[in-house]
């Protein structure tokens, strides 16, 4: 009976420093420290990027950071006159990474959520996604009509099973785990057509030219913008500046060139990718 | 279609695997050190008759070993520092937070050792006159190095492996490196995967294997002494 009391006694005490933790919790400091005034006398802005997701976010075999977040991060110091800090981060680590001030800016891929707008900041989106349909090129589907009857394939997780779960528009579902899976089961014919992010689409069919995205833009679009921490204005007037600037010039037209169209082949043009 | 084999060595990727190690095994002896070190300490104060000092030290022991390690992480990188306005880097926080969780566990393995150097050892140190520091000096700790060498290396290879989870934190270690150099590959060489963590399996034993062999060295050495 002893041993157990104290046992308890131990965990409570456990439970208690974690506690300690959490009760210091206020409201994280006002990020003065992430000001531009800041960073310009600091010389560095700290840029969150991914190091593993090309063609946005990946390392070279020189161990150079390469792709279409890196460009922008890369104009991003330059029009600030500063050297740029990258900090590789994973998708789940985005908006800790700026909470914590461990970083600026983060150019990630970062698709703008409701969820994520109620504790970060977005600036100006950058880029565009939605979800694509692909097809046989012998039988494409063009039209969301000609679903009707047809068997459909989606991923379980994505956004394309989210919108078609809801309305299936006349065609039968078929779900699969992995992204290997899904495209298998349209090479071997299980389906008229697969519905996912048109930006995986890209890539996939230009690798398998026998097939096309038929449909490119399917329900609502979803915006890839600059995350900042909440609260740090500067910063986020800065950048929605210069997001605009760069919209004017054809940054993101060349950006797009350069870093997007190698992988996504000519299906595609920067108009599909790219904010006017 | 090459091999995938071939992705290892194209560029400065071997270079920057071999690069990736070093931070691994840095983040590893720095805090292997500073923690064996206190270890030992806190493993001798808890030898210690001081009801108070035994409930912090074991608190601290049960926390460290309790939680996880990438819960650890966590807390030091990123919640702390939006508490308490303290920001290290990644490569720092690695190193504390190995160090405390070292400290803790070896704190239990001294402890251990400690108490079962027999009783009499200890009662002829301080009929030959030996104070408190000087009894742990000469007479327990010598005795209970043998005791603790097979547990403490079991921990030091533990660490080692552990510092794969260092990712999450954004520290640019051989797990890392890897997977950057995996995905950069995707679509060119879809086996590349399994060579990149083939060579990491085999880096991570060329780290380990002197450690587990050293301990087998130490423990015949013992043998033979006893």
């Amino acid at each position: 009976m002893k041993k157990h009391t104290r046992l308890i006694a131990a965990f409570l005490a456990v439970v208690t420093l974690f506690g300690l933790f959490a009760g210091f919790a206020q409201p994280a400091q006002a990020a003065e420290t992430t000001s531009v005034s800041a960073i310009k006398k600091r010389g560095t802005i700290k840029i969150a990027v991914f190091g593993d997701l090309p063609p946005y976010g990946w390392v070279d075999k020189n161990g150079k950071r390469q792709g279409y977040d890196i460009a922008l991060a890369k104009q991003v110091g330059k029009d600030l006159g500063v050297k740029v800090k990258y900090v590789q981060v994973n998708a789940d680590s985005r908006v800790d990474a700026l909470n914590s001030n461990k970083v600026d800016l983060v150019l990630a891929n970062f698709t703008v959520t409701p969820e994520r707008k109620q504790v970060i900041s977005f600036a100006k989106p950058y880029m565009k996604v939605s979800i694509g349909v692909i097809s046989p090129k012998s039988k494409p589907i063009t039209k969301v009509s000609q679903l009707k009857g047809k068997n459909l394939i989606v991923n379980k997780g994505t956004t394309a099973e989210q919108y078609f779960t809801k309305d299936s528009k006349g065609a039968t579902l078929q779900k699969y785990d992995s992204k290997t899976q899904q495209f298998n089961a349209l090479k071997n014919g299980r389906a008229a057509a697969l519905a996912d992010d048109n930006s995986y689409l890209y890539a996939w069919v230009k690798d398998n030219p026998k097939y096309t995205v038929g449909i490119k833009h399917l329900g609502p679009n979803q915006y890839i913008a600059p995350g900042i921490k909440k609260g740090n204005k500067s910063l986020l007037k800065w950048t929605n500046k210069e997001i605009t600037k760069l919209n004017n010039n054809g940054f993101f037209d060349k950006n797009y060139t350069n870093n997007l169209k190698p992988y996504f082949g000519s299906d595609v043009t920067a108009k599909d990718i790219v904010i006017k | 279609m090459h091999s995938g084999i071939s992705i290892l060595f194209a560029g400065q990727n071997f270079s920057r695997l071999l690069g990736g190690l070093w931070i691994s095994a840095k983040i590893s002896i720095v805090s292997l050190v500073i923690g064996i070190a206190l270890g030992i300490l806190l493993g001798a104060l808890r030898t210690v008759k001081n009801p108070i000092l035994r409930v912090i030290l074991r608190l601290y022991l049960e926390f460290f070993r309790i939680v996880p390690t990438v819960v650890l992480l966590f807390l030091f990188y990123y919640i702390l520092p939006k508490n308490f306005n303290v920001n290290l880097n990644a490569q720092a926080v690695a190193m504390l937070v190995f160090a405390l969780w070292v400290g803790a566990e070896m704190s239990d393995i001294v402890r251990g050792a400690l108490i079962s150097v027999p009783q009499h050892q200890c009662e002829a140190g301080i009929a030959i006159g030996l104070n408190g520091p000087q009894l742990f000096r000469y007479v327990l700790l010598p005795q209970a190095i043998g005791l603790m060498i097979p547990a403490t290396i079991n921990l030091m290879t533990r660490v080692i492996k552990t510092t794969s989870l260092l990712l999450l934190i954004s520290v640019m270690d051989v797990i890392n490196i890897g997977q950057q150099i995996i995905e950069a590959n995707r679509q060119t060489h879809p086996d590349g995967a399994f060579w990149v963590y083939g060579l990491i399996f085999i880096l991570y034993f060329l780290l380990c294997y002197p450690l587990s062999a050293w301990a087998r060295h130490l423990e015949r050495q013992q043998d033979n002494n006893a």
